[in-house]
């Protein structure tokens, strides 16, 4: 009896084994996919990517790109390399993909012909190197939004700002209501924030001449210098009590009304979308800090480091596949408040913001591309330490900094 | 009559201990010499490992330079001499003093002994939240007490950048102290009791004779506890992440986690130029007390 169940379990075991071996593998996927609307995105990249008959491991690392891209960028060096991972266009991942160790997708670009269905071309160009296909850009997120909550300027009495500086003359008025007037988290948010001011005070050509041309002249500029004063303008209106180490925490202040708004890229969408607000009648977004429509076209696109596996190899390209699928694409953006890289899609569903944004991106004059694209990601870490320690330092000032920010730029390697 | 060499005496012994002098050798010696080398090299994301590929990206001593220009480091090695000293000297200083209460032969003392070394057993990471939610201005001890009615009392250090990294040393000592205490206690109970015979009978108070006598015979507990804990004071990193994230703005970074935001973002060699100088700020500590103790025991 006792010998006949066990031939049974065996003989299950080893058809199961059998179903299981067809052609499953599981495939482990990092990012920093973590906050609410975050997570319901990626949940719809591990529904349909199980739905293939793989399985998606999450590996979700906990903080923040600065917190995940050393842990994953050491993982690929060191030889234990995930099956896919979340990285932003741009420099972070050059010397890995130099070194062999990202699988080339080329021949799946070319048969699904990527080059003509994604767009904006300078995403797929920044996943192109030496004219091999390295990654796959999954979403267009852009940094320069201004969040704010209707009905806390409603109830202030005050008429809700349609732009940065409406905001700055508010801002006493909302503090005497007990109201934070801009919720601001530590670290990169904090980059985010400046740059955003910066290119709002100071427009689109300066930043490309200061980024991508490293112009000395006119990064240590008197203009650069505007754009510091109006950074100071920005760190006295912040009580460093009420800063919060997230940033969805500072987005979350703005939700409940603690705060009247935030500056965050459109991925706080995400959060508001999550909280059943609704755009333009609860909160507005702000392109372009309300002062400058302007957007520059950064996102996140997946690597696929080599695997010795070949069963993994090809589940990462069926992967690859379904994150530019259409249905993924609808899906995923419109969790995650992004915009979808296809132009192809109904986007019936989006919100205001979505459609503001799409409207800004359909004119090229008013998009410019991301940091990350223009300078390498150690360059980036240091004008993040330059802004965060202006930020909270009153004793620095702006000519100070800007003299240290024009030493950055002068030794930033070239690319 | 042939002598045996030497080289063969203890044949087995040299033999089993071949592996360990191996991992000495490549892993300890070797990688500190390939992270010296590197920092004077442009290395950014892949470890180099050929002699041409080092002549190619040699650039002297430009990483350096950054190092010493970057406002971030500067805050950094600040900080650590700062958490260093005050976390050193106050975990002395209450580990004797809770080592002494210990020793007056106190009812219960399993229990308080329990009780101090228990946040030892506590990761710093845990440690850190816990003391970044009771440092919170607006849930922790600030709250509570205008909760209560002091509405002007103010204990902000966690968002006060003056003062973040003196929140560190306070969770530091929190958790560390316990452990100063045990070691030391354990040096106390090494005593013999005719020394303290001895210093009654000559009439000696008893907090003279703790400091006077048992303090020097207590020397040896003493130097393997500073090592313990300097060692610790400059690992400091997990506490720093967990309680501060190195903030406000950059007020409480310390030098390991610029070592490894750079290592891995693509400034490995700005990375190894930074935990160079750590490794010789740690030699130019270590190396004269090494000298003084054993070179001591040699003449002896």
């Amino acid at each position: 009896m006792r010998y006949k169940s066990m031939v049974a379990a065996l003989a299950a075991t080893v058809s199961m084994a059998f179903i299981g071996s067809v052609k499953a593998a599981d495939v482990e996927v990092t990012h920093w996919w973590t906050s609410g609307g975050e997570a319901a995105a990626v949940a719809e990249f591990a529904k349909a990517f199980n739905a293939t008959g793989h399985k998606w491991v999450d590996g979700a690392i906990a903080g923040s790109g600065d917190v995940a891209r050393p842990i994953i960028i050491s993982r690929i060096l060191g030889g234990n390399p995930m099956g896919a991972t979340q990285l932003n266009p741009g420099k972070d991942a050059d010397d890995l993909v130099k070194a062999g160790l990202m699988l080339d997708l080329t021949e799946l670009a070319t048969k699904e012909n990527w080059a003509s269905i994604l767009r904006p071309p300078s995403q797929l160009a920044s996943c192109t190197i030496d004219g091999k296909v390295v990654c796959v850009p999954v979403n267009l997120h852009s940094d320069q939004w201004m969040w704010t909550n209707r009905k806390v300027f409603k109830d202030a009495g005050i008429e809700p700002p349609r732009n940065w500086n409406e905001l700055v003359a508010a801002a006493p008025a909302l503090q005497a209501k007990g109201i934070i007037p801009l919720a601001a988290a530590q670290g990169w948010p904090i980059r985010l924030l400046l740059s955003d001011i910066a290119v709002a005070v100071g427009g689109v050509p300066l930043k490309i001449k200061v980024f991508k041309e490293r112009d000395p002249a006119a990064a240590g500029g008197p203009e650069m210098l505007k754009v510091f004063q109006a950074m100071d303008a920005a760190r006295n209106m912040v009580d460093p009590k009420t800063m919060v180490p997230q940033w969805n925490e500072a987005v979350g202040l703005v939700i409940s009304g603690k705060a009247a708004a935030n500056v965050m890229g459109d991925w706080a969408g995400g959060e508001f979308q999550v909280a059943g607000m609704k755009a333009g009648e609860d909160y507005d977004c702000l392109p372009g800090l309300g002062l400058e429509a302007v957007l520059d076209t950064g996102g996140d696109v997946f690597y696929f480091p080599k695997n010795a596996d070949p069963e993994v190899t090809k589940a990462q390209l069926e992967m690859a596949s379904m994150m530019v699928s259409k249905e993924v694409q609808v899906a995923f953006n419109l969790k995650k408040g992004s915009l979808p890289m296809r132009a192809d899609v109904d986007l019936a569903a989006a919100n205001d913001c979505m459609k503001k944004g799409l409207a800004i991106l359909a004119d090229p004059t008013k998009v410019f591309p991301g940091e990350i694209q223009m300078v390498d990601r150690d360059t980036l870490n240091q004008i993040r330490d330059l802004y965060n320690n202006f930020f909270s330092d009153k004793s620095v000032t702006p000519e100070a900094a800007l003299a240290e920010f024009a030493d950055v730029i002068k030794n930033a390697p070239p690319l | 009559m042939n002598r045996p060499n030497p080289l063969f005496r203890n044949l087995n012994s040299k033999i089993a201990s071949l592996p360990m002098v191996f991992i000495v050798l490549f892993v300890f010696v070797g990688g500190t010499f390939w992270t010296v080398a590197v920092s004077f090299t442009s290395v950014k994301t892949l470890p180099i490992f050929t002699p041409m590929e080092f002549y190619d990206a040699f650039v002297g001593i430009a990483q350096y330079q950054r190092l010493w220009r970057s406002a971030r480091w500067m805050i950094s090695i600040i900080n650590l001499g700062i958490y260093g000293s005050l976390y050193t000297i106050f975990a002395f200083v209450i580990g004797f003093w809770l080592a002494v209460l210990m020793d007056q032969k106190i009812r219960l003392e399993g229990v308080f002994r329990t009780i101090y070394l228990y946040p030892f057993a506590l990761s710093l990471i845990v440690t850190g939240h816990v003391w970044a939610w009771i440092l919170n201005p607006a849930f922790g001890i600030e709250g509570t007490v205008r909760g209560m009615g002091w509405t002007s009392f103010s204990f902000d250090w966690l968002t006060n950048r003056e003062m973040s990294i003196y929140a560190v040393v306070i969770a530091g000592l929190w958790q560390g102290t316990g452990l100063v205490m045990a070691l030391m206690l354990a040096g106390l109970r090494g005593i013999d009791d005719e020394i303290w015979r001895a210093a009654r009978i000559d009439g000696i108070p008893k907090w003279r004779t703790y400091i006077q006598v048992i303090l020097p015979m207590m020397r040896p507990v003493l130097i393997t506890t500073f090592v313990i804990v300097a060692s610790g004071a400059v690992r400091v990193y997990d506490l720093v992440v967990a309680l501060t994230q190195g903030g406000p703005g950059l007020s409480s970074q310390v030098p390991t986690i610029y070592v490894y935001e750079t290592m891995f973002v693509g400034a490995l060699a700005q990375g190894t130029a930074a935990s160079s100088i750590m490794l010789l700020a740690t030699a130019i500590i270590l190396i004269p007390w090494v000298m003084v103790e054993f070179g001591k025991r040699k003449q002896g």
